[in-house]
C-alpha cells in the first residue's frame, strides 16, 4: 500500500498537466474555430515548408 | 466609410499577425521584416463575412488570395463563423478587400464592428468551457479514487481517499458551480423555484454531507456525484450557450450588414454621416439603387421608388419634387435630393424599433417544454427529499445524520442531470442541422413552436417572390419591337429595363442602333431611331393605356404603344416549400398588400386557394390574431415593414435575410439563402426534435422511477447514484444525436 504515497501524487500531477494544457489552449483562443481547424489539417499549403 | 469601417482590436487568434517561425534557421531572417513592421504607424483590422466559405479549399483560396494582395499583412478565416479578419495597411479599405474576394469567387460583406459584440459572448463561452474543463478533470480524478472505495477500500485507506477527494472536489464545486449558484440565488430572490435551486441544493448538500462523513470516517461520500452533477449540467449549459451564441452572432452579422450612413450636403460639400447625427431640415443625397435613410420630402430630381418593403406593392411609384418619401424605400432611377423631415427618434426608423420592442415582449409569453417540465419537477424534488428526511427521522427516532444522508441521496438521484441535457442536446443538434440547410434559429423555443404550427401565412412581394421582375410576354412581340426595346432598355438601370434586357439577350435579340439615348429619371428612356423619336417607359409618357399588371411601354414612330408585361420572379424553392407544406396538411394563406391582379396570378401559380390582396399592415396582424383566436397555430412568413406586426402576432415567424431589419428582428427564424425550400424541412425537423425532447424527458423520468424508490428506502450508494446519473445523461445525448 506504500506505493499509493507515490502513485496518487503522480496521478494528480499528470492530470494537472492535462488541465493546465487545456487552460492554456483555451486562453490562446484554440477553441474559437473548431470547424476551421478540422478543415485546416486537410490543406496541403504548408506541407513542404512551415508557414513564414 | 473606410475610417469607420476600421477597428483596432486585440489579437483574435492564436497565431496572430506576427507568428514566430517554427523553423530555427528562419528565425534570423524575419528580423528585418519585423523591424519594418514595427516602424509602420498602425495596421487596420477589417472584418468581413463570407457566407459561401465551407471547406478546406475555401480557407486556402481566401487566405492565399488575400495574403498575395499588396498591403495585406495577414488574413485569417474563421470557418465556424464564416468570417475573415484581415490585418492590413491603413490605406486598404473594406471595398478593396471585398473586390478581391469577389475576384476569388466569394461574395463578401463588410461587418460594422460597432454592432458586433462577439468578444463579450466569446468571453462567456470561454468561461463556461473553463469551468467545464475543471469540473471534468476533477470528476475523473475523484471517480478513480471512488472506484477504490466502491471495490472495498476500508478504514484508513477509505478515509484518506475521501480526504483527497474532498481536497479536489470542494474547490472545484466552488469554482465550477458558480453559474448554478448565481442563477439559483436570482430565482430565489424573484420568489420562484427554477431548475437551478434543486441543482444548487443538491450540489451543496452532497458536498457538505460528504465532508461531514469524511471527518467522521463515514462509509458514504458523494464527492463524485456532486462533481458529476456539475460536469453534466455544465455540458448542457455550454451546448445551450454555443447554439445561442452562433445564432446571435449570425443575427448581429445581418444587422451589421446595413451600415446606417447617409450622404449629407453640408455647406455645399457632400459628407458621409451617421443617420443618428442628421437633423431636421438638412439635405440628403440618395443615389439610384440606394435606400432612403430618413423620412423626408424630395427637393430636387425625379425618379421612381420601390415601396415593396414597406407596403408590399410591387409596382414602383413616380417621385418628383414635393413627393414624400420614408425611410426604407429604395430609389430606382435618378439621384434625389431629400430634405429631412424626421430623423433620429422621430423618424420611421424609430417607429420600427418600437414595433420590434412590441414583438420582443410578445414572444416571451410562450412557456417552453423545459420550463413546463421544471415547473412540475422542482417542487416535486424538494418535496420528495424533505419528506424522506422527515420519514427517516421518525423511523430512526431522530438520527439526523442518517436522515440527511438519505435526503441528500434523493436529491442527487432526482437531480435533473439528464433534464439539463435533454433540451440543449436536441436543440443544438436540430439547429446545427438547420443552419447547414440555411435556416438560422434565432429564438430558443422557435423549434418547439414551429412543430405546433397548423396554418401558414405567406406574404407575397419579397417573400414568395424575389422582388425582381421578369418579362412574361416577350414572344408576343415582333422582332423589330424587341430589337428596339433591347437597345432602349440597355440604357437604364431600372429593374424593369434590366429584366427586359435580360429577357431579350436570352432570346438572342440583336439590339437596334438607337442614337441620342437619354434616360429621363422617373419616366423612362428615349432615343432616336431611323430619324424618329422612340420611348420606353411609363404608360402616360409613352401615350398608352396603363395595364393592371406591372408593365413598361414602347412607343415607336408608327403604330400604337406596345406593352411589355412583367411578373415578379418567384423565389427559388417557393413552389417546393408551398407543396411540402400542403403535403403536410397545413392550411396555407396568402396575404399581400399588392394589387389584386398580381396576387391572383401568384396564388394560381403556386396553387394557394386562400388569398387576399390589398391588405393593410394592421389588417394582416388582425387576420393573424383572428386565426390564432380560432385556435390555429400560425406560422407567418414575411419580409416587409408591413409584415412586422403580423410576424410579431404569429405563433412563430420566418423572414428571408433580404428583409428589413425590423422584420428580421421580429421573426424567430431567418432564411439565410435565397432558397425557400428548407422551410418544409424545417417543419419536419422541428416536429422530430420536439418528439426527441419529450422522449428524453420520458427517459430521465424512467431512470428516476427506478432509482428514487431505492434512494427513499436507503439503498442508494454513491455507486448507484453515479451509475444512474451517467447512464441517463449518455442515453439522453445519444437520443438527441439520432435526429436526421
Amino acid at each position: 500500500m506504500e506505493i499509493l504515497a507515490f502513485l496518487i501524487p503522480v496521478t494528480l500531477f499528470i492530470g494537472g498537466v492535462g488541465l493546465a494544457a487545456f487552460i492554456w489552449a483555451l486562453k490562446s483562443h484554440q477553441f474559437e474555430d473548431p470547424k476551421g481547424d478540422a478543415n485546416r489539417i486537410l490543406t496541403g499549403d504548408w506541407d513542404q515548408k512551415p508557414k513564414p | 466609410m473606410s475610417v469607420a469601417g476600421r477597428i483596432e482590436t486585440d489579437r483574435a487568434y492564436g497565431g496572430g499577425p506576427t507568428t514566430v517561425s517554427a523553423c530555427p534557421a528562419c528565425g534570423v531572417a524575419p528580423s528585418a521584416e519585423r523591424l519594418a513592421e514595427l516602424s509602420q504607424p498602425l495596421t487596420a483590422r477589417l472584418m468581413l463575412t463570407i457566407p459561401a466559405a465551407h471547406c478546406a479549399a475555401c480557407i486556402s483560396t481566401v487566405e492565399g488570395g488575400l495574403a498575395a494582395m499588396p498591403g495585406v499583412h495577414s488574413a485569417r478565416v474563421n470557418l465556424t463563423l464564416r468570417r475573415v479578419s484581415v490585418e492590413a495597411d491603413p490605406d486598404i479599405t473594406a471595398d478593396t478587400v471585398k473586390a478581391a474576394l469577389l475576384g476569388l469567387g466569394y461574395e463578401a460583406h463588410e461587418l460594422d464592428p460597432g454592432l458586433l459584440s462577439a468578444t463579450e459572448t466569446d468571453r462567456q463561452g470561454r468561461e463556461l468551457l473553463m469551468r467545464l474543463g475543471v469540473a471534468g478533470f476533477a470528476m475523473m480524478n475523484v471517480m478513480l479514487l471512488s472506484v477504490a472505495v466502491w471495490s472495498g477500500a476500508a478504514d484508513a485507506t477509505r478515509d484518506m481517499f475521501h480526504f483527497i477527494s474532498a481536497a479536489i472536489a470542494l474547490p472545484t464545486v466552488a469554482f465550477a458551480g458558480q453559474p448554478f449558484f448565481r442563477n439559483a440565488w436570482l430565482s430565489l430572490k424573484a420568489g420562484h423555484l427554477g431548475m437551478d435551486v434543486p441543482i444548487s441544493l443538491a450540489i451543496i448538500l452532497a458536498s457538505s454531507i460528504s465532508l461531514y462523513e469524511t471527518f467522521h470516517s463515514g462509509e458514504h461520500a458523494y464527492f463524485d456525484a456532486a462533481l458529476m452533477l456539475t460536469f453534466f449540467l455544465l455540458a448542457g449549459r455550454y451546448l445551450d450557450h454555443r447554439t445561442r451564441a452562433v445564432a446571435r452572432s449570425a443575427a448581429e452579422e445581418l444587422a451589421a450588414l446595413e451600415v446606417p450612413r447617409a450622404t449629407v450636403l453640408r455647406g455645399g460639400v457632400e459628407v458621409v454621416a451617421a443617420i443618428t447625427d442628421l437633423g431636421v431640415g438638412e439635405q440628403v443625397r440618395v443615389r439610384p439603387g440606394g435606400r432612403m435613410p430618413v423620412d423626408g420630402v424630395v427637393v430636387e430630381g425625379s425618379s421612381e421608388i420601390d415601396r415593396s418593403l414597406l407596403t408590399g406593392e410591387s409596382l414602383p411609384d413616380y417621385t418628383g419634387p414635393g413627393s414624400v418619401v420614408s425611410a426604407g424605400e429604395v430609389n430606382l432611377t435618378g439621384p434625389l435630393l431629400v430634405r429631412v423631415t424626421a430623423a433620429g427618434k422621430d423618424s420611421s426608423l424609430h417607429r420600427m424599433a418600437d414595433l420590434v420592442g412590441i414583438a420582443e415582449s410578445a414572444k416571451t409569453r410562450y412557456t417552453s417544454l423545459a420550463e413546463r417540465a421544471a415547473r412540475l419537477y422542482s417542487p416535486l424534488v424538494h418535496l420528495l427529499s424533505f419528506s424522506a428526511f422527515a420519514v427517516w427521522m421518525w423511523i430512526t427516532g431522530g438520527d439526523v445524520r442518517f436522515a440527511i444522508n438519505i435526503s441528500a441521496a434523493v436529491l442527487i438521484i432526482t437531480c435533473p442531470c439528464a433534464l439539463g441535457l435533454a433540451v440543449p442536446a436536441v436543440v443544438t443538434a436540430a439547429s446545427g442541422r438547420l443552419f447547414r440547410k440555411g435556416l438560422l434559429i434565432k429564438h430558443g423555443t422557435a423549434l418547439e413552436r414551429l412543430a405546433e404550427v397548423d396554418c401558414v401565412v405567406f406574404d407575397k412581394t419579397g417573400t414568395l417572390t424575389m422582388g425582381t421582375p421578369e418579362a412574361v410576354d416577350i414572344d408576343a412581340h415582333s422582332a423589330s419591337d424587341l430589337a428596339l426595346a433591347a437597345a432602349l432598355a440597355a440604357a437604364s438601370s431600372h429593374p424593369l429595363a434590366r429584366a427586359l434586357e435580360a429577357a431579350t439577350t436570352a432570346k438572342g435579340v440583336h439590339p437596334a442602333v438607337v442614337e441620342e439615348l437619354r434616360e429621363v429619371p422617373g419616366y423612362g428612356v428615349e432615343g432616336r431611331w431611323q430619324g424618329a423619336s422612340v420611348r420606353l417607359g411609363r404608360a402616360a409618357w409613352c401615350g398608352a393605356e396603363g395595364l393592371a399588371v406591372s408593365a413598361t411601354y414602347l412607343r415607336c414612330a408608327s403604330g400604337p404603344a406596345q406593352a411589355f408585361a412583367f411578373a415578379d420572379r418567384l423565389r427559388p424553392g417557393a413552389e417546393t416549400a408551398v407543396a411540402a407544406l400542403a403535403a403536410q396538411g397545413k392550411r396555407i394563406l396568402l396575404l399581400s398588400g399588392d394589387s389584386e391582379a398580381a396576387v391572383t396570378q401568384m396564388a394560381d401559380r403556386l396553387g394557394i386557394a386562400e388569398w387576399s390582396a390589398g391588405v393593410l399592415p394592421a389588417e394582416k396582424a388582425a387576420r393573424i390574431a383572428a386565426l390564432m383566436a380560432a385556435g390555429h397555430k400560425v406560422l407567418m412568413v414575411g419580409d416587409g415593414l408591413n409584415d412586422t406586426a403580423a410576424l410579431a402576432a404569429a405563433h412563430v415567424s420566418i423572414s428571408p435575410a433580404s428583409a428589413l431589419d425590423a422584420a428580421r428582428v421580429a421573426s424567430d427564424i431567418v432564411l439565410l439563402g435565397h432558397d425557400m425550400a428548407p422551410i418544409g424541412d424545417a417543419m419536419r425537423i422541428a416536429c422530430q426534435s420536439t418528439r426527441r425532447i419529450k422522449e428524453n424527458f420520458a427517459i430521465s423520468a424512467l431512470y428516476n422511477v427506478v432509482a428514487v424508490p431505492l434512494a427513499l428506502a436507503g439503498f442508494a450508494t454513491p455507486l448507484a447514484a453515479a451509475l444512474a446519473m451517467s447512464l441517463s445523461s449518455i442515453t439522453v445525448s445519444l437520443n438527441a444525436l439520432r435526429l436526421r
